[in-house]
């Protein structure tokens, strides 16, 4: 039984959002338009399963939702202060840095959210990986001390995502 | 109701207003260069921008016709945004 | 008559956010002076405004009495997409030596982008990078 649902189902989130970005494309609810928005959800993923082996088996979603308030909250806060840094700070007082963030992240998915994270948390772009993926190289716009947007970094969002990805 | 709509047809004449500026400053450093990337990122905030432009006419017409214009927007200015990155990055867009 | 006058409350609070923040970001681009600060302000700030002004679009629909929420995925894509273009940004900035550069990885050898072949690296360390744009 759970063989045929693992294979009917490869990716049961990427089924979920499928569903919904359906419906919210047809912008009204209907049952027909809800049927048809879960066989393409199970289409799809079905279809395209064979070119991403190595995706994540499985991911906590009770955690992964709680992340993504913590981020979107981070979003509207850093934005607010880098708002009044870019028209309050003459340039010559700005203290643009780079910032070394050593992974302890593996998988693609997460480190791609990570990346993602700390460019859409102003104040911090993430602009490479090292040729090995072992540390992600970070650009911070106005920062005194290095090390603290790195522990920041570690602290607030790649331990989250590493229990995500557990 | 009618100082609250009043308010409101306010701050969309002034939102334009101010998007139109903002395409202009974007203009200006996609003149003033200097370099390659710099270029890229005006390119990318103006096609930012005009997707807010479309959907302050959407508001302003009060339809939802231009919901598919925004959306293919958006993806059209991102992949273009990739493509043109990925030129200069590595000579060739598809490999 | 309370949700319609709430929900124009909404959309003049939504413009005024969006306005903000898309000054900023354009006044951001203009004024800082290296290529990788000029990164921070657009990429969020702009997209950030344009996602209030796709709320306010939301709440306008409301305040028409017919609710939408289809602004939501326009905004879920902007969002997604926002730091790869960012990061494709600071990657050509990078490539193209236009901003200070960062000292080498301590665990790898080097930045991925800055992994040329032998051969090419001589081309490749020169202050402009390799003629490609």
């Amino acid at each position: 039984m759970t063989k045929v649902l693992n294979w009917l189902f490869p990716h049961p989130l990427m089924t979920v959002i499928l569903a919904v970005v359906w419906v919210m494309l047809q912008n009204k609810v209907s049952a027909g338009m809800v049927v048809f928005g879960l066989i393409l959800g199970i289409i799809i993923p079905r279809a395209t399963a064979v070119w991403w082996p190595d995706r994540p088996k499985a991911i906590v979603t009770a955690k992964f939702v709680v992340y993504c308030i913590i981020v979107v909250w981070d979003i509207i806060v850093a934005n607010i202060e880098v708002a009044w840094i870019v028209l309050t700070k003459p340039n010559s007082k700005l203290r643009p840095i780079w910032v070394e963030v050593p992974l302890d992240l593996r998988q693609p998915e997460a480190i791609t959210l990570l990346a993602g994270t700390i460019t859409l948390t102003p104040g911090t772009v993430s602009a490479d990986l090292s040729n090995e993926g072992r540390s992600l190289l970070v650009h911070a716009l106005d920062a005194a001390d290095a090390d603290a947007v790195r522990d920041e970094i570690k602290h607030r969002y790649e331990r989250r995502l590493k229990e995500i990805f557990e | 109701m009618n100082t609250a709509i009043d308010l409101m047809n306010g701050a969309m004449m002034l939102s334009f207003v101010i998007l139109g500026l903002s395409q202009l400053m974007a203009m200006v450093r996609l003149v003033i260069g200097p370099d390659t990337g710099d270029r890229i990122l005006a390119l990318d905030t103006m096609v930012i921008n005009a997707i807010g432009l479309i959907v302050l006419l959407g508001i302003a017409q009060g339809t939802q016709v231009y919901f598919e214009v925004t959306l293919i927007i958006a993806m059209l200015g991102f992949v273009s945004t990739v493509a043109y990155a990925r030129f200069v990055l590595r000579g060739d867009i598809i490999e | 008559m309370t949700l319609e006058l709430f929900a124009v409350y909404a959309t003049l609070f939504l413009l005024s956010v969006g306005a903000v923040f898309t000054l900023v970001a354009a006044i951001g681009l203009v004024k800082l002076n290296d290529p990788m600060t000029r990164l921070h302000a657009p990429t969020k700030a702009a997209t950030v405004g344009i996602g209030a002004f796709l709320l306010a679009s939301m709440s306008h629909s409301f305040a028409l009495g017919q609710g939408s929420f289809h602004e939501l995925l326009v905004l879920a894509f902007l969002f997604v997409t926002a730091p790869i273009s960012a990061n494709f940004i600071a990657k050509v900035n990078l490539h193209k030596r236009a901003c200070d550069m960062p000292d080498a990885p301590k665990h790898d050898e080097m930045w991925s982008t800055l992994d040329v072949p032998e051969s090419d690296r001589k081309i490749a360390t020169e202050k402009n990078g390799p003629a490609t744009g």
